[in-house]
């Protein structure tokens, strides 16, 4: 599978997570809060703290942890909240 | 109407649906992840060796979260690739409904632990074994319980350096012989554990923990220290560590929600039930970790009792008294792996104890009084967890039930397109 990440596109295999690739590739922050503009990645890792978020194919806070790449999917870091595009 | 609703397919929501299975019902199994086994059983994503092929009669709905529940056991459901947009909506009414949901990773606020490169011992052992990434380099696992264990284990398979393992009591096992021997048959799992990690060197240290983490934008070193009895740190014995991930547990947080939607009584933080893993509301039964945590053996037994209990079968005595056995042990674990309240004194003023709303603890000091009020005053709570991650901490620094947050009538995160009909538009 091809997936885009924040501008590049690289390889992903059937059953990886956003966070599964990100972490794969060293990265260990995607996200900036919302009021403090902090760097935030992986958590918790089962879906329970909503630090991970990431933009899937232009829709903001889904988090990276809990979703299954598909073929084609555009990934990109989330600053702060943002808006649906 | 659907016949045995089962939601979470960790040990306790597999087991109670096989069990209604085998009675005879037909039985649907929710579950939010895409493949069975919840946390403790979680299987490798980029595998699709089955571990938990299903019994006949029970229908599996991966990828569905139950966002609500209403009284009468009536389920709504979104159905698709977290977190949407364009999930399957469906509505469910449960002729019998079993809450398994499990528990989730308590973690302690300290000073930087919003910082990357923290993160709970679960999510370190869900990378692992779902993912087969090791969450850094140089690890450290830090907390309480055993738990800790497998952790390390885990992290070690995925390739990293586990620089120590942490324990911030004293286990005084000689205190409680009886939940000892009834716990007996981990024995051998226990002993796996601690082979590997002195096949690894890995150092393993009772009554010290991290009271610090540090780095610039990303973990580069943590602050350990020894502690007394109650978590206060032993003046003198702050050491400097570098490593580029820590995984912290203390101990779990059951994942209350369904059940107080669903009208059930909770008792000692947790839901009430009685043998039969029946909760105070008609055709409603609880199992696994919402109703003590005790591991998956425990909430395996549970959930066989309560899909049983669920079909309107017999449950066998046998079966009865391993759930009590189980509990015994469970109880002796929870009691000599205490939560010192010394933790307190490791915070500072700028400490966020709130990680959505990056609410620090002067914030929290200043709020007005009361659970809601106190939410409102100082926003602790109100993010996208919904208190889930700082509840228990902020209930307890502010002297509130450890139940003060459990109530979320909307359970998970739905986006508003994804309500409405399409024939309305």
């Amino acid at each position: 599978m091809r997936v885009e990440l924040d501008g590049e596109w690289v390889t992903a295999v059937p059953g990886q997570t956003v966070a599964g690739l990100l972490l794969a590739r060293g990265r260990v922050s995607w996200r900036t809060t919302r009021a403090g503009g902090a760097p935030r990645g992986v958590f918790c890792g089962i879906g329970v703290c909503h630090d991970c978020l990431v933009v899937v194919n232009g829709v903001p806070d889904v988090r990276a942890c809990q979703r299954l790449l598909a073929d084609g999917d555009r990934v990109r870091c989330q600053d702060g909240a943002e808006l649906p595009s | 109407m659907s016949s045995v609703v089962v939601v979470g397919a960790g040990p306790a929501g597999l087991a109670a649906a096989a069990a209604a299975a085998r009675a005879g019902r037909d039985v649907l199994l929710i579950d939010a992840e895409s493949r069975r086994g919840g946390q403790y059983h979680r299987q490798d994503l980029l595998d699709t060796t089955e571990r938990f092929p299903l019994p006949p009669g029970v229908e599996h709905l991966a990828e569905t979260v139950v966002w609500a529940v209403e009284p009468g056991r009536r389920l709504h459901l979104l159905t698709g690739p977290a977190d949407g947009p364009g999930r399957r909506r469906r509505t469910v009414d449960a002729a019998a409904l079993v809450i398994a949901p499990g528990a989730h990773d308590r973690v302690l606020p300290f000073p930087g632990w919003t910082l990357p490169g923290v993160y709970t011992a679960g999510a370190a052992q869900a990378m692992a074994k779902g993912q087969r990434v090791a969450v850094g380099r140089r690890v450290l696992v830090a907390g309480t319980g055993p738990f800790l264990l497998p952790v390390a284990r885990a992290v070690l398979g995925a390739g990293a350096e586990v620089a120590a393992v942490l324990e911030a009591n004293r286990p005084r096992w000689h205190t409680e012989p009886r939940g000892l021997a009834a716990g007996l048959a981990k024995a051998p799992e226990l002993l796996g554990y601690l082979r590997t990690l002195a096949k690894h060197r890995v150092p393993y240290r009772t009554r010290t923990a991290v009271i610090a983490a540090h780095g610039a934008d990303r973990l580069e070193s943590v602050t350990t220290a020894r502690l007394d009895e109650r978590w206060r740190v032993r003046p003198g014995t702050e050491r400097e560590l570098e490593v580029d991930a820590l995984c912290v547990g203390h101990g779990f947080t059951p994942r209350l929600e369904l059940a107080v939607a669903a009208g059930c009584a909770l008792s000692g933080g947790f839901v009430s039930v009685d043998p039969a893993q029946r909760t105070s509301v008609p055709g409603v039964y609880a199992a696994g970790e919402v109703t003590g945590i005790g591991g998956a053996d425990l909430a395996a037994a549970e959930g066989a009792v309560a899909g049983l209990a669920a079909a309107g079968a017999p449950v066998p005595p046998r079966l009865l008294r391993r759930v009590r056995s189980l509990r015994r042990f469970a109880a002796a674990l929870d009691r000599v792996h205490p939560v010192g309240d010394g933790w307190r004194e490791w915070l500072t003023d700028d400490t966020l104890i709130c990680r959505c709303e990056e609410v620090p603890y002067r914030a929290l000091r200043a709020a007005a009084p009361g659970a809601r009020a106190l939410r409102l005053t100082s926003r602790a709570g109100l993010g996208l967890c919904q208190g889930r991650t700082c509840g228990a901490a902020v209930a307890d620094l502010c002297g509130l039930p450890g139940d003060a947050f459990a109530r979320r009538p909307i359970a998970a995160p739905v986006r508003l397109g994804e309500l409405i009909d399409e024939e309305n538009e």
